[in-house]
Order: C-alpha cells, then structure tokens, then sequence
C-alpha cells in the first residue's frame, strides 16, 4: 500500500516516486484521502470521512491503521515529505512497528528487508535491517523515477470510523502568504555566510539576486546572529533548494550547509580561502573579498543590460 | 505551565563525516557535540513560555553519561531541572526510544506532577526519523503536532503554526499536548557566565533504562560517493567579474 498525496487531484511527485518504489516490492494499492487520479496500480482506495475535509495528521493515521487492520499488507509507504513522515509515525505508534524514514533502496530478505536510509539530512547514509509483520517505510524524495502516470483507475471507497475527539489535532485555519520569487523556485539564489559580515553586508547581495530574478539565502551563522530570517536558511535544518546556480559568498561549505543546496546545478563560491570546503566541491570559484567582487560583478552586469 | 522538553546528544561534524572504522558510528574523536538546532529551540520556546506564563522547564536525554554537557548547557540557558537516561552509548531506535522517554515521563509526572507540554524537535540531527515525539504523543495519550513554527499559550490551549509552501496552517491543540518544532520558531539565547556556573551545580537526576531492541537495526554507516568536481577558478578579486557575468550570460541569467 502507498499512501499518495495529491494537489487539486494530482498525486505530488514525491508520491509518485513512492509509488514506484512499491511496484519494484509488490503489487500496489493506491490509498489517499479524497478523489485523486491514478492509475497504473492493482488498487485504488479513497478514504472518505468529514473530519478529514482538511488536513489532520492524527486522524489520517488513524484511518490508515484501520485500513492495515483490514487489508493486511505487506507494507505502507508514503513520500519521505513533512506529511509523509508524520503520517506514518502515526501509523507507526498505533501499531506499535517500527519505521524507516527516507529510504533510498530496498532489498527484501525473506520476511525481513534490509534497507538504506538517510540520516544527517542524506549526508550520511545507514543501512539497517527491519523486520516487522507490515513494513512501513517513507521514501526519500528523488531517490526515484517518478513512475509514468497510467490511465486512471476506478477509486473503491472507504469510510474509516473517527472520533470526533480527532478534531483535536487538524487545521483549523489557513494564511496565505503571497510571496514573489521564493527560495524553492528560485532559478539563481545568492546565498550569504559569515563572511558578508552584517546585515547591512547583504544589500548588495539583494542587488544581485534582483538583477537576476533570483532569491537571497543565507548560512545558519547568519540566522543566528540575526543578520536575516530563518526563512531564509539553507541547510539540513532549513530550506533545501536545487536552482540552476547557487552563489556562496562567505559561506565555508559545512556538510549541514551543503546537503540543502547540493542539488543545484551550478555553484560558484566566492571566498577568501581557496581552501574553503565551498570552494573546492563548487564548480567555479571566484578567491577574493566577496564585497569588491559582488560590487563589480553588480556593475557588470548593469553594464551588459544597458542599464548604466 | 510545566514543560518538558527532550534533546539527544550528536557530534557536529564538519566539512565531511568520518566513520569509525566498524562503520558503527561517526567519528567523533575530534568533534564537538551539540544538540539539533530545531531541539536548541525546544528548550528556548520552553524557557520562554515559562518566562511568560511562570512555571519550569525540564529537560531530558537519552544517551551516555557524557550527555549531562547537553543537559547543563539547557540549563545554562533557562531549564530547572535535567533529566539523564543513561544509556552505555550505542544506538537506540525511535520505537525503543520513544518508549524508554514515554515510561520515565510517566515517572516524573508522578513525583513532581503532570506537564501541560512535551517538546521535541521537529527530527533529530543524525538519525532524523521524524518519530520519536508522535510515539511519545500515543504512548502517553496526547495530541501532536509536528513541523511547528509558532507557539502560543492560551486558556488551556495551545495554538501552533506550521509552514506550508503558500503560508501556514493553524492547529489548536486542547493541553497536555505535544509539539514537535522546527529550527526558527525563535531565536535561542547564549548563556550567561552566572548562568553557566549555575548549570554546573544542578543536579542530574539519572536513571539506567533497560536496553531493549526495536524492530529497526542499523547494520552498518556508510558514506554517499562523493560527486568528484573540478573548481574552475574564474579569477581574482573584481577582476573576475567579467567572467563571472559572461557564466551568468552562459546559464541563461541575464
Ligand atoms: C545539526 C546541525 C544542523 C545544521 N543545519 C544548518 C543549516 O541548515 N544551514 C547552515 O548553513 N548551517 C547549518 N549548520 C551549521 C553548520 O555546521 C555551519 O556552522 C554553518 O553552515 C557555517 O556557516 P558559514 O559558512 O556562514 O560560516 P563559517 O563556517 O564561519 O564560514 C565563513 C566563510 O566565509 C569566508 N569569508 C570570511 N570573510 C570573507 C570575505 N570578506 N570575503 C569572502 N569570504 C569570506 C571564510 O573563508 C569562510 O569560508 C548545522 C549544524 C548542525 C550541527
Ligand atoms: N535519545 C534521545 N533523547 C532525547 N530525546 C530524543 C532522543 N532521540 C530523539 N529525541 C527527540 O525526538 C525528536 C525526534 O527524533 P527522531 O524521531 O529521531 O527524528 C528529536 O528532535 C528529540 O527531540
């Protein structure tokens, strides 16, 4: 079984990667709550209750684990994503099995399966062994192809029986806030460390990013100092981004900070220290004080738009 | 309100992670220690929360008798009273984790009396399993929430905040309850040098939990391939900036 997450209907990607995983194990069964396309399984179940009209973690998990009681299968995956993985420790803790969080591989062993997952945030992995009567597992995201979506299939239904006491946990209210360019979409992001200095220090770096139509990151010693939001963060404990290029300025190349912006397709590192981690895993590098370098790059480029 | 909140011992590696040579562990021999950032924020959110609203603040690990250094250091920023699992140092599994912290809780609850609210950390920083919080939660029979960004307390309730792509979402949680926080929910204070010798002399209450396997079982640690590169070096000081543009007009940046 997967537990797929949809949008409007449409199964997330990183669902779709679960989903994918699952077919290399067994024969699937489709679960999500609400209608949502999909095709190319055995099954597909939709779970239908009014207290699940809006997300609620703990009531998700609870019908999932009615749905395991009565379905009896192999495993429940879902995508390694912030719902994913909460899903599931709920449906962990209910029944009391172990989980594996963010797997990148499966190899089944007879009743047990021996596994690879990530830890420190996919800058360390660790292979384990579990072994329970269902195996649940999330799936860490891009570890695979999303599978082809096939012609959708008839959705079976199934109503789970919630307490209203669940209401407890479930979102009761929604802000949006509209923001332009973000950090995730981004397609160049200009990131800061230690070495901008100030906050002051980073107004030339917005410049840049403005140029460009690009975003303005930030290390975790940045944040600390307060010198930017944590919003702003890249890292295992902040935001992970894969823009077409990343600049690091004054940002040393500390694993915590690499694992959220290894994903980028370029990176060029303007540092000080030719030695710095940044500089040596980057692509291009730029050694200098990263002030004069972003000033005259700024000039530059205002130059080659015609705009002085 | 009386607030618990649990933090777990890790080295903070830094440029690349060194196994051991068993592929057992990270090799710490020359690293630091720390907590999670998102669980050095647990303890500020607690300490705030009692600042405000009056009350103490608990602080619990599980790990070898060297994680007392996390245990004062909480306290060295705001925690009463620190909380020793005490284990022989070996890794412990979320489900056997989460048990051991669900029974001692239970303990502490009935000498010094019940916590309106559990902290933890939204994953921890080596095994991030996401989990060990929502077990707790179920095992002592209390909403949770996870992911969380923004704490308030009121009339027996608290109201969290958690980020979505497009804003945030709102859950009211009726207390007890159980929130797991995320690195940004505040921005968490350095000690004093009073407050540190005050954390030096707290007493640790430690307890010995029965070592018990779950059903997940590292084998072994083992590092991803590194992507070999080549850094190509575009110059000097400003004088690189032509270059550097003639790369962003190469990539389709300007
Ligand atoms: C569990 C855990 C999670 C973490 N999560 C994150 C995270 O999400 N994100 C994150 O960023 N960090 C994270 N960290 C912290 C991380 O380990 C590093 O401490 C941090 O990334 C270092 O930030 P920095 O590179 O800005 O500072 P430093 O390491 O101090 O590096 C500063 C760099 O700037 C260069 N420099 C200085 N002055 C100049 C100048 N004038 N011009 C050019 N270059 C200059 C220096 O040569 C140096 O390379 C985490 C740590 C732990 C333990
Ligand atoms: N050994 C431990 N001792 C105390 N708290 C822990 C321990 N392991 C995990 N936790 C708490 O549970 C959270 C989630 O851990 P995990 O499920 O491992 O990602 C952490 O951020 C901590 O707050």
């Amino acid at each position: 079984m997967v537990f797929l997450e949809h949008e409007s209907g449409v199964p997330l990607e990183t669902s779709q990667q679960a989903l994918t995983l699952a077919g290399m194990l067994d024969e699937v069964c489709a679960v999500t709550v609400g209608g949502c396309q999909v095709g190319g399984v055995a099954r597909h179940l939709e779970i239908d209750h009014p207290l699940l009209s809006d997300y609620a973690p703990e009531a998700i998990g609870e019908a999932l684990t009615q749905l395991i009681r009565s379905e009896s299968p192999t495993a429940m995956l879902a995508a390694g994503t912030e719902r994913g993985n909460e899903i599931l420790s709920h449906v962990a803790a209910l029944l009391d099995l172990p989980l594996a969080a963010n797997v990148t591989e499966v190899r089944p062993e007879g009743e047990s399966w021996e596994l690879t997952r990530m830890r420190w945030g996919g800058s360390l992995l660790e292979e384990a062994a579990l072994s329970a009567p269902v195996k649940l597992a999330t799936v860490a995201p891009h570890s695979f192809a999303a599978a082809p979506m096939a012609d959708s299939i008839e959705a079976e239904p199934f109503t789970p029986e919630l307490s209203e006491s669940l209401r407890r946990t479930r979102v009761v209210d929604r802000v949006t806030i509209s923001e332009g360019i973000t950090l995730t979409t981004a397609p160049v992001v200009v990131s800061g460390g230690r070495g901008v200095g100030s906050p002051d220090g980073f107004q030339i770096l917005e410049e840049l990013a403005g140029l460009l139509g690009g975003a303005v990151g930030c290390s975790r010693v940045v944040t600390n100092n307060g010198w930017r939001p944590h919003s702003d963060q890249v890292g295992q404990t902040g935001t992970r981004v894969a823009p077409n290029l990343y600049i690091a300025c004054g940002i040393s190349g500390a694993i915590q900070h690499w694992v959220g912006m290894m994903a980028s397709k370029n990176v060029l590192a303007i540092n000080n220290d030719p030695e710095a981690p940044m500089v040596t895993k980057a692509d291009y590098a730029v050694i200098g004080d990263l002030h004069p370098v972003l000033e005259a790059v700024v000039a530059e480029v205002k130059r080659r738009k015609g705009l002085s | 309100m009386r607030v618990l909140v649990c933090v777990k011992r890790v080295p903070a590696p830094g440029a690349r992670i060194v196994l051991t040579d068993d592929q057992q562990a990270v090799d710490a021999r020359h690293l630091p220690f720390t907590v999670s950032p998102h669980e050095e924020c647990a303890v500020e959110e607690a300490v705030r929360i009692k600042e405000k609203h009056g009350g103490s603040v608990v602080v619990l690990t599980l790990g070898p008798a060297e994680a007392e250094e996390q245990l004062r250091y909480a306290v060295s920023v705001g925690a009463d009273e620190a909380v020793l699992l005490e284990t022989d140092g070996s890794d412990w599994d979320p489900q056997a984790t989460a048990a051991a912290i669900a029974q001692r809780t239970a303990e502490l609850e009935e000498i010094g009396g019940g916590f309106d609210l559990i902290l933890f950390g939204n994953e921890s920083a080596d095994s991030a399993g996401y989990q060990v919080g929502i077990r707790v939660a179920h095992a002592l029979g209390r909403p949770v929430v996870s992911g969380i960004k923004g704490l308030d307390i009121e009339d027996g309730i608290v109201v969290a905040r958690r980020e979505t792509g497009a804003g945030f979402e709102v859950y009211r949680l009726p207390l007890p309850a159980v929130i797991a926080v995320k690195e940004g929910i505040n921005l968490p204070r350095y000690p004093t040098l009073p407050s540190r010798l005050k954390a030096k002399k707290v007493e640790v209450a430690t307890t010995q939990p029965e070592p018990v396997t779950g059903g997940l079982q590292m084998l072994r640690l083992v590092t991803p391939p590194e992507v070999a590169s080549v850094t190509t070096i575009l110059g000097q000081g400003p004088e690189a900036a032509p270059a550097v543009v003639d790369l962003l007009e190469k990539l389709g940046l300007v």
